[in-house]
């Protein structure tokens, strides 16, 4: 039916050379671009929203931080900066950006190839399958992991008025740079975080072959992670300081509280209330009709009690930053080489 | 040329407790249109899939185009596979699937190519997804040639395809065959298209190699024989591949030559690639194989019915 021939083969395959990575490049873009302009699109909706949001509560922080603290328009603004943006004050909800890049731009590279079977096309040519998959998840993994590097800096610029150590006195709302769901947003975690959910997406793709359950999978993996990472080994990163000093400032990470006397444990957290009654009966009223915990300490103090506090200083946050990236970088790492060996054994 | 396009040796090849592949030891030579027949289930996409890499054998082995393992970066140079109902980006255009196979790949005829789509009347910008069934095979096949390959493998190419479709894509393999002498190795449950196609002959049955073989050396050593019913029991002269009442007429498929005395009353005719490939298909235990190891001779089985 065609008179069209294939023209001969050139004969010199003695010294193979493998095709070159960067055809990689327009390969990964063209398949990609969708998932990558849904991306883009996530994270404008999050700039322009954040940026908003920032500049109101940026605007109600200088209002709050100018007045004078005695008038009565002073604790209006004060409880206007207080309650700005509610939703975004522990940062919660936008630990939702790294997972949903994960689910949505890491899955899809091979459990999409695998559930409509065009893995056995792609697998099939001259690239090499493992060259193919390691091409595709590092680019991808480079073009996400850039994306929320440039969005953590939004997102410091956002949160500062909460770190001024100048807040609690005024009674403004003064957060940690360590609080769960700040950290991860800043520094180089936020990109970290977003790396190791598109890593986990990606073998969980591969692992599970069919994208909608791999996505589900890849949300719940990364939230177990990030709560197992939040609550129980960040605090390890370092050994926490110890002081004896009653008025730590507010941006230090505290770990633990207890009391000693004559060099013996006496208690943890509050003082129980028969040892209130017996060595401080008449305390300092505070304006809530309770005594407040600076003003127990103190009596308890002159008592011969000492209060100890392990913590972690503000100092340390860049070095936690590093810890967590570093970490975070290494799973990424290694889940991608996981993800490229299970392609390599993969029995079709 | 004495090279083997796929060679495997006693290659074994499970999932989970099913064995789709049992001693499994073919060697495809060079410069054929082969053929792999068999039920379903009998491992033909198997042996297909171990042969472009896409599995790895539970034991044994499988080199391609003489020598190379198979799957490895040598290998896939080489060959172009089309698997069954042949996936393609549906979101991509034809034109992209043409740019996407040339980056993927060190060789590639991009005019050859878009040619090829052009006679066949294949719209450059139509979304993979929106072709025809036969389109698809077809334009799946331009991509596979465009590579340039030695070796073509094909897994169930015409399956899903009409009967106009299945006809223009067969001829398009042979073209490519023909005139361009690359090597084609496909496999097929539809044996009426092997006759015109095949030139090589591989039967499998229940995961191992029950017929391989040229095909001219293959109709050359079998024989028909119609005789009358009541003395079907009776002969003995060569082995019996496979035995068939038709009325009053026995039907013997026999490995035969045609110089080979028949006894009297028996008629001997020539034998079609279709009707041998059926009688071996209907007795999996028979078998015919090259090599001296097993010999010339057939694995005769009992005369039913």
């Amino acid at each position: 039916m065609t008179a069209l021939t294939v023209p001969a083969r050139p004969r010199h395959d003695t010294g193979l050379r493998p095709v070159p990575w960067r055809r990689m490049a327009w390969v990964t873009w063209r398949q990609h671009r969708i998932a990558l302009a849904g991306v883009a699109a996530l994270l404008g909706a999050v700039v322009v929203w954040v940026w908003i949001a920032g500049l109101q509560l940026h605007h109600a922080y200088a209002a709050a931080t100018a007045c004078n603290p005695a008038s009565p328009a002073c604790a209006d603004l004060i409880t206007t900066f207080n309650f700005t943006n509610n939703f975004l004050v522990n940062g919660y909800t936008l630990q939702l950006v790294p997972a949903l890049i994960g689910a949505f731009a890491g899955t899809p590279v091979l459990a999409r190839e695998l559930e409509t079977g065009t893995f056995r096309y792609t697998w099939t040519q001259g690239f090499g399958r493992w060259r193919w998959t390691l091409a595709k998840l590092v680019l991808l993994a480079a073009a996400v992991t850039a994306a929320a590097a440039a969005l953590s800096v939004l997102f410091s610029w956002y949160y500062q008025p909460y770190f001024n150590p100048g807040n609690q006195p005024l009674n403004l709302s003064e957060a940690s740079p360590f609080a769960a769901g700040l950290f991860d947003l800043r520094g180089v975690a936020f990109a970290a975080w977003t790396l190791a959910a598109f890593s986990i997406g990606a073998l969980a793709g591969m692992l599970i072959r069919r994208v909608v359950p791999a996505m589900a999978a890849t949300l719940a993996a990364y939230a177990g992670l990030a709560l197992v990472a939040g609550n129980v080994l960040r605090q390890h990163y370092m050994t926490p300081m110890l002081t004896t000093t009653l008025n730590l400032p507010g941006s230090a990470w505290i770990m633990n509280q207890w009391w000693t006397k004559g060099g013996e444990f006496a208690f943890a957290g509050r003082p129980p209330e028969y040892l209130l009654e017996q060595l401080c009966p008449a305390p300092a009223v505070g304006p809530l009709g309770k005594p407040s915990h600076e003003t127990l300490a103190q009596c308890l103090s002159q008592h011969g009690y000492t209060q100890w506090t392990s913590y972690q200083p503000v100092s340390r946050f860049w070095p936690f930053q590093w810890i967590e990236g570093g970490w975070l970088l290494a799973l990424s790492v290694l889940l991608i080489a996981a993800t490229v060996w299970l392609v390599c054994r993969r029995a079709a | 040329m004495s090279m083997n396009v796929i060679e495997t040796s006693s290659l074994d090849k499970r999932y989970g407790r099913t064995w789709a592949l049992r001693e499994c030891t073919l060697a495809i030579p060079v410069g054929y249109v082969a053929a792999l027949v068999g039920p379903n289930g009998a491992g033909k996409t198997t042996l297909l899939n171990l042969a472009v890499g896409l599995t790895v054998p539970t034991a044994g082995g499988v080199t391609v185009l003489g020598g190379r393992p198979a799957g490895s970066m040598a290998a896939l140079d080489g060959i172009a596979f089309v698997a069954q109902d042949t996936p393609l980006y549906r979101n991509l255009s034809a034109a992209d699937l043409l740019h996407l196979t040339r980056n993927l790949n060190r060789h590639f005829d991009q005019y050859y190519a878009e040619t090829r789509l052009g006679e066949l009347g294949i719209p450059l910008n139509r979304k993979a997804g929106r072709l025809s069934g036969g389109q698809q095979a077809q334009l799946a096949l331009t991509l596979a040639l465009a590579r340039r390959p030695r070796l073509l493998v094909l897994d169930e190419p015409v399956a899903m395809l009409d009967p106009v479709a299945r006809h223009d894509f067969m001829a398009s393999v042979l073209t490519a065959a023909a005139a361009d002498g690359v090597s084609v190795v496909l496999s097929s449950h539809v044996l009426a298209e092997l006759e015109r196609v095949a030139g090589y002959l591989i039967l499998l049955s229940r995961g191992r190699v029950q017929v391989a073989g040229q095909v001219e050396d293959l109709l050359a050593t079998h024989r028909l024989l119609t005789g009358p019913a009541a003395e079907a029991g009776r002969y003995a002269g060569r082995p019996v591949v496979h035995a068939r009442r038709v009325e009053a007429q026995a039907r013997l498929l026999v490995r035969a030559t045609a110089g080979d005395p028949v006894p009297p009353g028996w008629q001997a005719h020539p034998v079609g690639l279709e009707e041998l490939a059926l009688a071996y298909l209907r007795e999996p235990g028979a078998a015919a194989l090259p090599g001296p190891a097993r010999g010339r001779d057939a694995h005769t089985s009992e005369v039913t019915k």
